[in-house]
């Protein structure tokens, strides 16, 4: 048991985190594409990251062109944008202020330590010189979590900050799929071919699923890619994976109370990604069941708010 | 070699008797910084510094949420109290402290004090601290001050006096813990080799204090840190003392008044609170009884606390006893209630309310230290022998407008201790507050906050006007039976 309000931000300390982490992985998926498919430097593709955000409005409304320095600053250093990686970590920082007293004093300082290194990068503009720090948001992710793992009582705080991890990991693993949806191919390329295999390989390795993929299916292609990215049982990015295990965590913090109406929500749209499938999916579009996918998700985590933290 | 060149240019020094000369119970540290080169001195404050940084006790420079942070300046050359000292300031704290606390169950009970013309009974119906809604109360145990932080300084005589007694919300403990945990790490030799009192307990005392005061029958009570809430300046402090105790820190709108009851909003619906540890001040804690406009505050607490369903810590009116026009009379007060002589010294004190107090300060403004009775953090001060005509001008028209509000003090040669500058050390000037807890008995911690003015020459160790901080070693006997940290 806790405060409703510690909750609430103990699990968007969580998220944010992990929202952070993501951005870094998208960018660097994005860099090996581009890499891959040889393009020059003129015809460098950036806005798919931003269409696949879902803040394409906002961005057009305040940057004139979408090249490679006008995207790392609205994704990276952009604080009115507010799923920027600045702006994430800022608010796991907030969060994190708030709730001192429940998480271990290091799990705080790791926080602490990734915002400042955050501020004394901002003044960079482009991957190349931001390589580093990019590595840098993504092992922070990985310290975080292991702190967690080692050092957290398994109670309330320890669940609310795991479903707020995994909610966040099966929207966003969701959406590195849909990157290469949005990337224009100039050179006409078909599906199966072996540059498309090589741009799923990138794919793979941003989310660390590369190895893990290849004991299963061995070789690459979008069919086996699309189903291990969202049905793997056991791949821990997996959007199946990540459901069943917010599923579990969810049922902990229920478990002494009496109304868990979000409960049901999860339970229901794991049951949706269940009976889909991934060869049907691509022949009916992907994109589109992504995109309700996501719809279903946002749903959740306002039943979330409703059956938790709300007054 | 670090400390060869330095001067005590004629003040009270804490760690040297007179120039290369250490106080008997300092020898031993100085000879450990000594054997530092300077070079290596700056090294570990640096050190320091980052520690700090790191543990995000920061505060915002330029109020921007993305403005540089900064951290409360620490010097890593501790500030030493010998065990004969420090075992005439716990005595005398102690004594103080039950004084205060019959003081103010007396003056919202029977008044026997006010009725014996010990004290003016004006001086405290016209104190802006004295609560009308707090008359006929006793609060559980017949405790008031739960937790409190007296104010030291030291003449130029060596002599610690009582500057202010802090019986409301004192801050500044959490700095005191983390300050000794730093210079663990900094200074590890030094340490060892004195006898230092340790601190790092005070979690537990405190938990002790508020379990003491809980209500009959909860023998697990629920106890709670109240909080402002994330902007108060103070937020750090009281997360790190819910941590400290691993109870749940709470801003109102995590508690709701039911049934004259207090409960937190948690995930598993509403449940009982039975002590809250509140720092917030008392005006605003109720918008039904104090302020109105308060949006701090929890409406209802105060007749949950009235009937007895919630215990406060500290109690609301404990703000009587630390007013600075009634500061003056604490030694009476020791005397009336205990039958003792005060063992800590005040520092004499002109009341501006009293003509012929008025008439003196208002002939000796540039000799004299003027402060507002109801103002901290070094605002609404005049330090005389440092102003200027007009700011002395100023201020003799705000006395004659409301001498109430005023004091003064004779301005005080405030102790040195040897800080780090620059490349050097020099003597800056310091005081001290050591904090005490008050439950099943008086308890004050052996160790305390030395503030230290940074600006040369400056009086004032504020940490909003230049001040900075020192880890405080209280030596235990040679034989003291505690074991050093």
């Amino acid at each position: 048991m806790m405060l409703s309000r510690v909750a609430n931000s103990i699990y968007w300390m969580s998220r944010y985190l992990e929202r952070a982490e993501n951005v870094a992985r998208f960018i660097d998926v994005n860099t090996h594409l581009m890499l891959d498919l040889g393009l020059s430097v003129e015809e460098t593709q950036w806005y798919p990251l931003i269409a696949t955000s879902g803040d394409d409005e906002d961005f057009n409304k305040r940057y004139a062109t979408a090249d490679e320095k006008s995207i790392v600053r609205f994704l990276t250093f952009d604080d009115k944008n507010p799923n920027s990686i600045l702006s994430s970590i800022y608010r796991a920082r907030e969060n994190a202020r708030t709730v001192r007293e429940v998480i271990p004093v290091e799990v705080w300082e790791k926080i602490n330590e990734l915002y400042h290194l955050t501020q004394a990068h901002s003044r960079k503009r482009s991957v190349e010189a931001l390589q580093a720090y990019y590595t840098e948001v993504r092992q922070s992710g990985t310290h975080f979590a292991g702190m967690m793992i080692n050092a957290m009582s398994r109670g309330d705080g320890w669940h609310f900050a795991r479903m707020g991890q995994l909610l966040e990991r099966a929207d966003k693993t969701a959406r590195l799929l849909d990157v290469k949806y949005f990337l224009l191919l100039p050179r006409g390329e078909q599906v199966d071919s072996p540059y498309d295999n090589v741009q799923w390989g990138a794919v793979l390795k941003s989310v660390n699923a590369l190895e893990m993929y290849r004991q299963e299916y061995h070789s690459i292609n979008y069919r086996d890619v699309t189903q291990f990215l969202l049905f793997s049982r056991l791949f821990p990015r997996s959007v199946r994976f990540s459901l069943d295990y917010a599923t579990v965590c969810m049922e902990a913090i229920c478990e002494k109370k009496p109304q868990c109406t979000a409960l049901n929500d999860m339970k229901a749209l794991r049951a949706r990604l269940m009976e889909a499938d991934a060869t049907a999916l691509i022949a009916s579009g992907l994109h589109e069941f992504i995109d309700e996918y996501q719809l279903g998700l946002n749903r959740l985590d306002q039943s979330v708010y409703e059956t938790f933290f709300k007054d | 070699m670090s400390l060869e060149s330095y001067k005590t240019e004629g003040f009270f020094d804490e760690l040297f008797a007179s120039d290369g000369v250490p106080h008997p119970a300092a020898s031993g540290l100085v000879e450990q910084l000594d054997a530092l080169s300077r070079a290596d001195l700056k090294r570990r404050q640096k050190q320091a510094e980052d520690i700090l940084y790191q543990s995000g006790n920061t505060f915002n420079v330029y109020g921007d949420k993305k403005g540089t942070e900064k951290i409360l300046p620490f010097d890593i050359i501790p500030r030493l109290v010998s065990a004969a000292d420090w075992d005439k300031l716990e005595r005398g704290i102690n004594q103080r402290i039950r004084a205060l606390n019959l003081f103010i169950q007396d003056i919202y009970n029977d008044q026997k004090i006010l009725k014996d013309k010990v004290i003016p009974a004006e001086l405290i119906f016209s104190s802006a601290c004295y609560l009308k809604p707090c008359e006929g109360l006793s609060p559980p145990k017949g405790v008031w001050t739960h937790i409190s932080g007296t104010d030291f300084v030291r003449d130029g005589d060596g002599e610690f006096y009582v500057l202010e007694d802090n019986l409301r919300c004192p801050s500044g403990i959490s700095y005191v813990l983390e300050n000794r945990a730093v210079q663990k790490r900094i200074l590890p030799k030094a340490f060892q080799t004195l006898k230092v009192r340790p601190v790092s307990n005070y979690g537990d005392h405190l938990y002790k204090t508020l379990k003491f005061i809980a209500p009959e029958g909860k023998d697990e009570p629920n106890i709670v840190v109240l909080t402002p809430g994330i902007y108060n300046s103070a937020y750090f402090e009281h997360a790190y003392l819910a941590q400290q105790m691993g109870v749940p820190l709470c801003q109102n709108s995590d508690l709701v008044v039911e049934d004259d009851t207090v409960y937190m909003r948690t995930t598993q619906g509403l449940k009982q609170v039975d002590v809250i540890y509140r720092r917030i001040d008392d005006e605003f804690i109720d918008p039904q009884v104090f302020r109105k406009d308060s949006l701090l505050g929890v409406p209802g607490i105060m007749n949950a606390y009235r009937k007895g369903k919630v215990a406060l810590a500290n109690a609301p009116g404990t703000g009587i006893a630390d007013d600075k026009a009634v500061y003056a009379y604490v030694p009476k007060i020791v005397k009336y209630y205990l039958g003792e002589d005060a063992i800590a010294q005040n520092v004499p004190t002109y009341i501006c309310e009293d003509d012929k107090d008025r008439d003196y300060v208002l002939a000796n403004l540039d000799k004299l230290v003027v402060k507002a009775v109801n103002l901290s953090g070094g605002y609404g001060m005049l330090i005389g022998p440092k102003s200027t005509r007009a700011e002395q001008k100023e201020f003799a028209e705000k006395i004659r407008a409301k001498p109430r509000d005023y004091i003064a003090q004779p301005t005080l040669s405030l102790s040195r201790a040897p800080t780090l500058i620059g490349n050097g050390i020099e003597g800056r000037h310091v005081d001290f507050r050591p904090y005490s807890l008050f439950g099943e008995d008086v308890f004050t911690l052996p160790g305390g906050l030395t503030r230290v003015a940074l600006k040369k020459g400056s009086l004032v160790v504020n940490s909003s006007q230049g001040g900075g901080s020192k880890d405080t070693w209280v030596l235990g006997e040679e034989n003291y039976y505690g074991v050093a940290e």
